[in-house]
């Protein structure tokens, strides 16, 4: 295990903001941390970069305890924060030298890294730009170069889809999978985007700072079952209690439908508009996503 | 794919040493602040009045003074921007990182001190060699200083709003009693002892008797100055790494 935490707990003043989460990371895994803001991503994600100490409990990053040798689980971190942390009247290339020598790199050793880290993330020919003259999305790259730079093995990333546009994202992700195909690198990473994660191997849920839920995409779905029906009808609450009555099944209010979990979609979508004839505007099928998965451990909404 | 190497100590501080002397190249208009403004107060001020000899020094401190302390609020803007955060996040040495940040700041500060110190000659006064080489010391000496003070009032500040409040109850009135702008023989009981408590006085003081051994009006003596100029320098120093390198559960940035 290449990151373990064990019954982590932080507050702030009066307020939990983690509650004994445990949870490991294998190596060489894509480890995503899933949920609503405000669930306690973030906390977990300042505490794992080192960034501040948790209340309780115990971290440990490649065979180092968090608390008592931050220096040493410094070295082998990468952090890709969500916010910019590049100085923007730098170059990218002055950028990263500042990184390399913050982390011990000098000389040769450093010229090397920086030509492999930018030629990796196609920032070989924005090497002497100002960071303030590149895209959004160049600057996240140049933020990744920054996280990679000392060869860390382990990288963490807080929303690394946050401010990109499609196109970025699905580039990111691939230079996500390659890197891990190709060193062997563990990714743990924050994200309340539901396409982001389902391209993680495995995901911790939170929500209100506990976990809900811990198994690979796949996994947290087959738990879910079956399908789910989507029903858009005038009066929720009515049409609610005549399900119940007239069909045996259990609806939920979501975001001003009903929702259903059912082991067979289409054939109850054909009795339940033969049963209430002109009493459904729409009905919709789909297969559990992580939404629904989280719906039914917590009965909130992540997006 | 093991680093496993520490940090030297001197690679941060020489890096963002170095990178607060690029970002002030880049911004021309810093440039010509802290080339302007000792240019600008001697062609209103010396062609205006005769006697500025006895000036000088606290004119000067208050100069790198105020371009030491404001040169600081670098680091809010690092920690509004976001740069502090990977500063923090790294395994260099804080006491390290301290010292590059202060070090950066203390150039410019000195700086400015050395061009407004070629004005000398306005006064009439020409200083030997090693008169000069002395004053250019103690400018940086107490441009060190200052910026120190400087990073310690920034370090938890979240704007520049508060960093202004602070500089014009605090700083202002310390220099004011310095022996900047009368003697401290000419001062009447309490404020002669405040005066003597109060540590500009010792950077004023410091400045005179470099530029001037003779010096009378009951300036401290060149040893003394120095000596607490420099204990003053090191308490500060320390309180900022000190300060800086503070674990918490308050997140750092």
């Amino acid at each position: 295990m290449i990151v373990s935490v064990e019954n982590l707990t932080h507050r702030y003043g009066s307020r939990t903001a983690l509650s004994q989460v445990s949870f490991a990371v294998c190596e060489g895994e894509i480890f995503g941390l899933l949920g609503p803001n405000g669930g306690g991503k973030s906390t977990l994600f300042r505490i794992l970069a080192t960034m501040m100490e948790p209340s309780a409990g115990a971290v440990r990053v490649a065979g180092f305890d968090l608390e008592r040798q931050p220096a040493e689980v410094r070295k082998r971190i990468g952090v890709v924060f969500q916010s910019q942390s590049l100085d923007r009247k730098l170059t990218v290339e002055e950028n990263l030298r500042a990184q390399g020598h913050l982390y011990g790199l000098a000389g040769a050793a450093l010229a090397r890294r920086i030509d492999r880290v930018t030629r990796r993330l196609g920032l070989a020919d924005r090497r002497r730009d100002l960071v303030e003259t590149l895209s959004g999305g160049l600057r996240r790259r140049v933020e990744i170069a920054k996280g990679l730079l000392h060869d860390p093995p382990v990288l963490l990333m807080d929303e690394p889809s946050t401010g990109l546009d499609p196109a970025a994202r699905r580039e990111l992700w691939q230079y996500i999978r390659e890197l891990r195909d190709s060193q062997g690198i563990t990714v743990l990473l924050t994200t309340h985007m539901l396409d982001e994660a389902d391209r993680c191997d495995r995901l911790l849920l939170l929500h209100e700072g506990r976990t809900v839920a811990e198994g690979s995409p796949a996994e947290l779905k087959a738990r879910v079952g079956g399908d789910v029906v989507m029903l858009e009808v005038g009066d929720l609450e009515v049409m609610r209690e005549r399900l119940e009555a007239r069909l045996g099944v259990r609806a939920t209010a979501v975001n001003g439908a009903l929702r259903v979990e059912i082991g067979n979609g289409h054939r109850f979508i054909t009795e339940v508009v033969e049963a209430f004839p002109g009493a459904i505007q729409s009905v919709a099928l789909h297969k559990p996503t992580l939404e629904d998965v989280f719906l039914d451990e917590t009965g909130a909404l992540i997006g | 794919m093991r680093p496993a190497a520490s940090v030297p100590f001197w690679l941060p501080a020489v890096t963002l040493w170095q990178r607060e002397l690029i970002r002030f190249w880049r911004e021309k208009a810093r440039v010509l602040g802290i080339v302007g403004s000792p240019l600008l107060f001697w062609l209103l001020i010396g062609s205006g009045y005769g006697n500025l000899g006895f000036f000088f020094p606290g004119a000067l401190v208050l100069t790198v003074m105020f371009s030491a302390v404001f040169s600081t609020m670098s680091l809010i803007e690092d920690r509004r921007e976001g740069f502090l955060l990977s500063m923090l996040a790294s395994p260099a040495p804080r006491s390290s990182m301290v010292l590059g940040k202060i070090l950066g700041s203390t150039t410019l500060a000195g700086l400015q001190g050395l061009i407004f110190l070629c004005f000398l000659p306005m006064t009439g006064r020409r200083p030997s060699g090693p008169q000069a080489l002395a004053a250019i010391g103690v400018i940086f000496l107490i441009a060190f200083a200052f910026t120190t003070l400087g990073f310690l009032l920034a370090w938890r500040m979240e704007s520049s709003q508060g960093f202004h409040a602070v500089i014009n109850l605090f700083l202002v009135p310390l220099w004011l009693i310095s022996g900047a702008l009368f003697p401290m023989a000419g001062a009447h009981g309490w404020v002669r002892w405040l005066m003597r408590l109060n540590p500009v006085t010792y950077a004023v003081a410091a400045l005179r008797r470099a530029l001037d051994p003779q010096a009378g009006g009951g300036t401290p003596g060149m040893a003394a100055s120095l000596t607490v100029v420099a204990v003053c320098a090191i308490l500060l120093f320390s309180a900022a790494s000190a300060v800086a390198g503070r674990k918490g559960t308050r997140s750092l940035a």
